[in-house]
């Protein structure tokens, strides 16, 4: 089964201290220099909505967002143009993208560093019920590619993978690896 | 997923993969797609401004349009009819997985209760209508010149001060003018709705094209239901007030009168100019007297049908809401939070023992996991009774009062217990400039801003101002209600120091009670940023100043409109200092604010008359005979490129004779009589040629195709498809009567 729409969500340290209002501009700047891969397009603010999706950032073949679903806040990055290639590819390149984004957003000045990676916790989501329904099934077809993708992404260092079980919601996993990595060593680990 | 809503998708599939051909003209196409609710969005035209300079949008597809000045790959909006407002728990979940996939994680409820998805990509929009149709959901007829969704009081059926539950007429209404081909022809959209009463807001009848008001009577000793009818209400840059047509319409000529109601709006209502297009202004230059002439006229000669009484019987048959629990006693009691809430988010239903319970929706908002957990709180505690509103919030019916406290926990833990519902912190909004092409000011942004000034000192607020309700629109054009509201704000722009400033028009005192029962008065423009200030005063003025339970609406009546300039004068003006550029931006939106991002607005959609749908389907049935035929199915192949000559056939009859029938033998008698014999359909070198592959392939339908007769007759199909429309353009493009 060929991944695609995959999301990925790095999760930050002390989420409380996060401003969310300085991201309207900074992803308006985004815009402005298209300073992405994708098609950047559109802002959209959902700060008022609980445990939503945040300050989005639309683009073509993907959004960008500062996400608080379930409580918790992470850099997300939503794929939705298809792309070719591997299961590995596909997530090498979500990973990436989200990343990159991170990175951007660590030191962006208007957030005076209080946006960070936590350095262990990462979400994996397919956003598509249709290619990959959330059941036994496609955590069995899909498990071995994480196994691959988080041995070689975490350096062979110790990692739990963990599936969300709630059949009405995305196919996701979810992996957080016993040591603290950077976003540049996490970068240059999907580069090795 | 029912047939016929199959094929209709199927076919909108079909016309999307013909558009990227280039086989369907983009006005065409448009129109197509907004008759599926599919919209368009800000920045659609390929075109941004980024603060600073505008710039091209490199969409991926080029040149490839949707619609005149509508780029392919731009996002767009999926509209989602939800008549009458009602959902159960598994539609529920098919909005979140479908807000999840194709939008950006939110479901928008808009105020006449449909629910919207932004950021949709064209391509995607088959796959989403399938998923809804299969749980019961269409879009079709969402958008465009056509009926949109059927809205109807939502606490109809529950309400202590109802005459009788409106539901099951909604719904019959609604199925009965789906598609329904008097309906093709509207130079503009046309909506209904319905209340159960006349002296609350909840169905808005006033503002609508046509409302109906559920009343009763007595003849003979014997109690009789039915409808006041309103007609030639709307909102827009200028509102209009709608007009009695009848004080008493018994239920079974509910449907035939809007059929007829229609007819005359699609024979007689503007075309050309769009500003002019809806039935209101029909009715102001006809008079409702002459107009209700017309209509009933039209009336006497509609053929009868027997789903005007069918649909309204099996509808009042088949809607039966019940409660899940038994009724309840426990008197609500618990924390101060949790009475908070009841106050604001809880009223009692006519049933004893049950209540009604509003779900407060932050700016009409909710996400994809809110959806679940209130599907499971819908299952929990209800029979999946849930509504949406006209204020963007969704209500949960049939709740037993020994239930309230668990389910305002279960909601809390959703996010979904904010206690606002129907107070001045439950502010409604249009997108606006968040992802409407026509949207002047950020309504959206203005609202967040207000929420969260008003939310911090709610506690202290006066009790008269709490009630009071706040609506605005991004532009003139009345998507946020604002005429109604007691504090409304629609934008517009003004130049100040020789920049473009976002301003909001303030409009005052509008009734949102007796069914809209009036409008506001408009009192000036201030720049976006001041507008909180201008709350700010008044609702003070408001509470220290009221006489003896003095309604809003009368309190700005009585201060007039000189003293409420004096009051604002100050704030319409630039700041003092001239360092300060903050009225040169929107609310949530950091860029230097420009008009540079609004586009040519879709909500007049195209006007294009049933016999310009009717020969782009022959051609899109044409095309799928070459289809069946390259797959092997000669015979599938030979059926549609005969139902195609059919068609068009048909269209053309239809411009003189409206009520023909879809029999062939019927539409081939009526072609001949009127296009063959008159040879008004021959071409000028081939006569009536084309004519005849026609009545030829009507007399050998019952035959079955080989490859070859199926080949030949699509190419029959085509040549007579072409000789259709080029009749229709010597005719001079006539509408149908």
């Amino acid at each position: 089964m060929q991944l695609q729409h995959v999301n990925v969500k790095l999760l930050v340290k002390e989420p409380e201290e996060v401003p969310l209002e300085p991201l309207i501009p900074i992803f308006h700047s985004w815009i402005q220099g298209q300073v992405l891969e994708e098609l950047l397009l559109d802002v959209a603010d959902y700060r008022h909505v609980p445990a939503g999706p945040g300050v989005v950032l639309v683009g073509h073949q993907a959004n960008y967002s500062v996400d608080h679903t379930d409580d918790r806040l992470g850099v997300r990055y939503n794929r939705k143009a298809e792309i070719t290639g591997s299961n590995q590819d596909a997530l090498q390149q979500a990973l990436r993208a989200s990343l990159i984004a991170c990175q951007r957003l660590e030191t962006e000045p208007t957030l005076e560093g209080k946006l960070r990676f936590n350095g262990q916790e990462i979400e994996f989501f397919v956003n598509d019920r249709l290619l990959a329904p959330n059941r036994d099934a496609t955590r069995k077809a899909f498990h071995s590619d994480f196994e691959t993708f988080f041995k070689k992404l975490f350096r062979g260092g110790e990692y739990s993978l963990s599936y969300a079980n709630e059949p009405r919601r995305l196919f996701g996993v979810t992996a957080k690896s016993s040591r603290t990595f950077a976003t540049s060593d996490l970068l240059a680990n999907l580069n090795a | 997923m029912p047939e016929a809503l199959a094929r209709e998708i199927d076919i909108f599939e079909t016309e999307i993969t013909l558009r990227k051909q280039g086989k369907v003209e983009e006005r065409l196409f448009a129109e197509t797609r907004l008759r599926r609710g599919a919209y368009g969005q800000r920045y659609d035209n390929g075109q941004r401004h980024n603060g600073k300079a505008v710039q091209e949008v490199a969409y991926p597809s080029g040149k490839l349009t949707k619609g005149p000045h509508t780029m392919w790959d731009a996002p767009g909006m999926q509209r989602i009819k939800i008549p009458a407002g009602g959902l159960n728990a598994s539609q529920l979940e098919t909005l979140a997985e479908l807000a999840e996939e194709y939008s950006d994680g939110i479901a928008h409820i808009t105020t006449r209760q449909d629910v919207q998805l932004h950021y949709v990509h064209i391509e995607d929009t088959p796959s989403i209508m399938r998923r809804l149709a299969a749980a019961n959901i269409t879009t079709r007829e969402a958008c465009g010149n056509s009926v949109r969704n059927v809205t109807a009081c939502p606490y109809a059926g529950v309400c202590p001060d109802e005459v009788f539950d409106v539901t099951p007429y909604a719904r019959a209404l609604s199925k009965f003018l789906l598609g329904h081909p008097d309906c093709q022809n509207f130079g503009r959209k046309f909506k209904p709705s319905f209340s159960g009463c006349g002296q609350h807001a909840c169905g808005l009848a006033s503002m609508h094209d046509l409302g109906l008001v559920a009343k009763e009577r007595t003849e003979n000793g014997e109690r009789k239901i039915g409808f006041e009818m309103y007609v030639g209400g709307g909102l827009g840059a200028v509102p209009y007030q709608a007009k009695l047509f009848d004080s008493f319409i018994p239920p079974e000529e509910l449907l035939p009168l809007a059929q007829a109601i229609a007819r005359v709006f699609a024979k007689l209502g503007e075309k050309k100019n769009r500003s002019r297009a809806r039935i209101k202004f029909l009715i102001q230059d006809l008079g409702i007297e002459k107009f209700r002439e017309l209509v009933l006229e039209e009336r006497k000669n509609l053929p009868p049908d027997p789903r005007w009484t069918e649909y309204i019987e099996s509808a009042t048959a088949e809607f039966k809401e019940a409660a899940l629990k038994p009724a309840g006693k426990a008197p609500l009691l618990g924390s101060a939070e949790f009475q908070r809430w009841v106050k604001t988010n809880i009223r009692p239903q006519k049933q004893q023992g049950y209540a009604v319970v509003t779900i407060a929706l932050p700016l009409g908002d909710i996400t994809a996991n809110q959806l679940r957990a209130l599907s499971d709180i819908a299952r929990r505690f209800t029979n999946e009774t849930l509504r949406t509103t006209v204020e963007q919030n969704i209500i949960l019916r049939w709740v037993s009062q020994d239930d309230v406290s668990k389910v305002w926990q279960a909601l809390k833990a959703a996010g979904l217990a904010e206690p606002s519902a129907e107070t001045i912190l439950d502010i409604v909004t249009c997108p606006g400039t968040d992802t409407c092409k026509l949207g002047i000011s950020s309504s959206r942004g203005l609202a967040a801003e207000l929420r969260k000034r008003l939310g911090e000192k709610s506690v202290q607020l006066d009790e008269a101002v709490k009630s009071l309700h706040i609506k605005i629109s991004g532009c003139f054009n009345s998507c946020g209600q604002h005429h109604v509201a007691d504090l409304g704000f629609y934008g517009v722009s003004r130049k100040m120091s020789g920049y473009a400033v976002p301003h909001f028009q303030v409009v005052l005192g509008g009734e949102w009670a007796n069914n809209a029962g009036s409008y506001g008065m408009p009192v000036m423009a201030i720049p976006s940023k001041h507008i909180p200030e201008v709350v700010t005063r008044l609702v003070d003025r408001y509470a220290a100043g009221r006489k003896n339970g003095e309604a809003f609406k009368d309190f700005i009546k009585r201060m007039g409109k000189a003293e409420l300039k004096n009051v604002l004068d100050d704030l319409a003006h630039a700041p003092a200092d001239p360092s300060d550029r903050s009225i040169f931006t929107d609310w949530g939106d950091p860029r230097e604010y420009s008009l540079e991002d609004m586009g040519v607005g879709e909500c007049a959609g195209e006007v294009i008359s049933a016999i310009d749908f009717d020969l782009a389907g022959a051609e899109r049935e044409v095309f799928e005979a070459q289809v069946a035929l390259e797959n092997g199915q000669a015979d599938q192949a030979g059926k549609l490129a005969y139902q195609a000559m059919l068609r068009a056939a048909r269209g053309l009859v239809r411009l003189e004779y409206p009520n023909v029938s879809q029999e062939s033998d019927q539409i081939v008698g009526e072609f001949r009589a009127r296009f063959y014999d008159t040879q008004r359909f021959f071409d000028p070198f081939a006569g009536g040629k084309f004519a005849h592959y026609l009545f030829a392939a009507q007399q050998k339908s019952n035959e079955p195709h080989t490859a070859d007769s199926a080949r030949y007759l699509i190419d029959e199909a085509h040549l007579f498809v072409e000789a259709a429309h080029s009749c229709y353009q010597r005719m001079g493009n006539p509408v149908a009567v």
